[in-house]
């Protein structure tokens, strides 16, 4: 799995960090994305693909 | 319970595409049909009042999918055309085409719809603000640096007045509450936010209602408002709440109110459910009738009900942490849970005078909300105290205000 965040288009809800804390964190000041791990280990797949069906702004992607 | 083979969703905006999407990802390959009154295909609404209508940016970042991730899920979608009403009984929809969509299982996502002030359609310079084509035809009028009044003064009026503002607009902002935004986030944060809109050089008038809006030559010219005062505009955008778009269910059976009433499950009867906007559930920590008009809980309670359809008669519960944001000038405002009725307020990070902070709000001594300005990891850290019942008492040690 491979995971891509466009931070242009992020609009810093946080859905993807509740979703899946290893994989995904904020910048403090904004709250746009901070990917931590973009090719998550095989139990974290399915919290990813969570995060990125929650994004209210589709800014991730996953690609499997 | 069998599965079922054909899935209508009427409403193709974020909550409708949210199930349909649901559906395909757990495996659902049954038939699903998704039924959009707008020609667009499904976009999202809170950039509407932000980027969309400043104009920073264009307008295809609104698209929630783009065509080849939308061809991919397979879906029988229809565009352009308004469900017209729905026989339970037969399980079919019909469509203002003629056409009939019979099914298993339906969804009614048909959202909500701008409230509008009587005796003002059709009048030039009358804007709402709830589609692609209304922020359009209001980013064309800020264009030209008008005199534009906001009526009223929730999230969506001061989003549009701050931007208005940064356009060059210059803003009245009617308000009928004496301390606007006070209903949804408490005295102290609302007062914090009216400062913020008048340093920015907002026209605030608070405790008043709009009695009319006035015309000349058939334009809008101002409103005069319940004490007798005018205030002259080149615009007016109406922003006072909005409606559930129930009326198309009328002489259907599927008990409607405020909105389509459901059960914890967002089940409405047999094979009809509700997400979005226009669903009314019934919350089984809040222990009461909820209906939320959220970007995030359209996603969730989407996919919520996808899940329940394909649960084989084992449906869960919809129990989620409200959560909102809004963007006004530099400040990013958070909430999760909700503020309203809340009695208890504290600061328990940054501060007011920064403002910059997080404060939580408590009713019958449990917190029940949380809100962020500018702290964007420490209210999400906050947001615990809501998901699981927390006693206000316990968090009274290091607050700050």
């Amino acid at each position: 799995m491979h995971i891509a965040v466009e931070e242009e288009k992020c609009v810093g809800a946080g859905q993807c960090v509740l979703a899946a804390m290893e994989i995904f964190d904020q910048r403090d000041e904004d709250g746009v994305v901070v990917l931590l791990d973009a090719e998550p280990p095989e139990e974290q797949h399915a919290a990813a693909r969570d995060a990125a069906a929650v994004c209210p702004a589709a800014a991730i992607a996953v690609r499997e | 319970m069998s599965a079922p083979s054909r899935v209508v969703v009427v409403g193709a905006s974020a909550a409708g595409l949210s199930v349909a999407e649901t559906l395909r990802r757990r495996g659902f390959d049954g038939q699903v049909t998704l039924i959009g009154e707008e020609d667009h295909p499904p976009y999202d609404r809170p950039p509407l009042s932000k980027q969309i209508l400043s104009g920073e940016w264009p307008e295809e970042r609104v698209w929630l999918r783009d065509e080849a991730t939308l061809a991919g899920l397979n879906l029988d979608l229809r565009l352009g055309v308004a469900a017209l009403s729905v026989d339970p009984a037969d399980r079919v929809v019909v469509l203002a085409d003629g056409s009939r969509v019979t099914y298993d299982e339906l969804v009614i996502a048909t959202g909500v719809r701008a409230r509008r002030l009587p005796g003002t359609d059709g009048l030039a310079g009358v804007h709402t603000l709830r589609t692609l084509s209304d922020a359009r035809a209001l980013r064309e009028t800020l264009a030209a640096w008008p005199r534009l009044v906001v009526v009223g003064a929730g999230f969506l009026g001061t989003e549009a007045a701050a931007v208005a503002r940064a356009m060059g607009a210059e803003v009245t902002l009617v308000s009928d509450l004496e301390a606007p935004l006070s209903d949804v986030l408490g005295a102290e944060l609302g007062e914090l936010l009216v400062r913020v809109h008048a340093e920015h050089g907002v026209k605030i008038i608070s405790g008043v209602v709009v009695r009319e809006v006035l015309a000349s030559g058939g334009r809008a010219a101002g409103v005069r408002l319940a004490d007798g005062r005018v205030v002259e505009a080149d615009a007016v955008l109406v922003s006072i709440g909005s409606l559930p778009n129930v009326d198309w269910l009328a002489g259907s059976g599927i008990d409607t109110g405020d909105g389509v009433h459901c059960d914890e499950y967002c089940q409405a009867g047999p094979g009809v459910w509700a997400a979005g906007d226009v669903a009314s559930w019934i919350h089984p920590a809040a222990g009461g009738r909820m209906r939320v008009e959220h970007r995030t809980n359209a996603g969730e309670q989407g996919m919520a009900v996808a899940r329940n359809i394909l649960s084989a008669g084992h449906p869960a519960p919809f129990a989620p942490v409200p959560y909102v944001w809004s963007d006004q000038y530099d400040r990013k405002i958070q909430i999760y849970g909700s503020p309203r009725g809340c009695d208890r307020f504290a600061v328990t990070d940054g501060s007011l005078a920064e403002r910059r902070l997080v404060a939580l709000y408590g009713r019958d001594d449990l917190v029940r909300a949380t809100v962020g300005i500018n702290m964007v990891r420490s209210v999400r850290a906050a947001r615990a105290l809501v998901a699981t019942p927390t006693p206000w008492d316990s968090i009274e040690q290091g607050v700050t205000a």
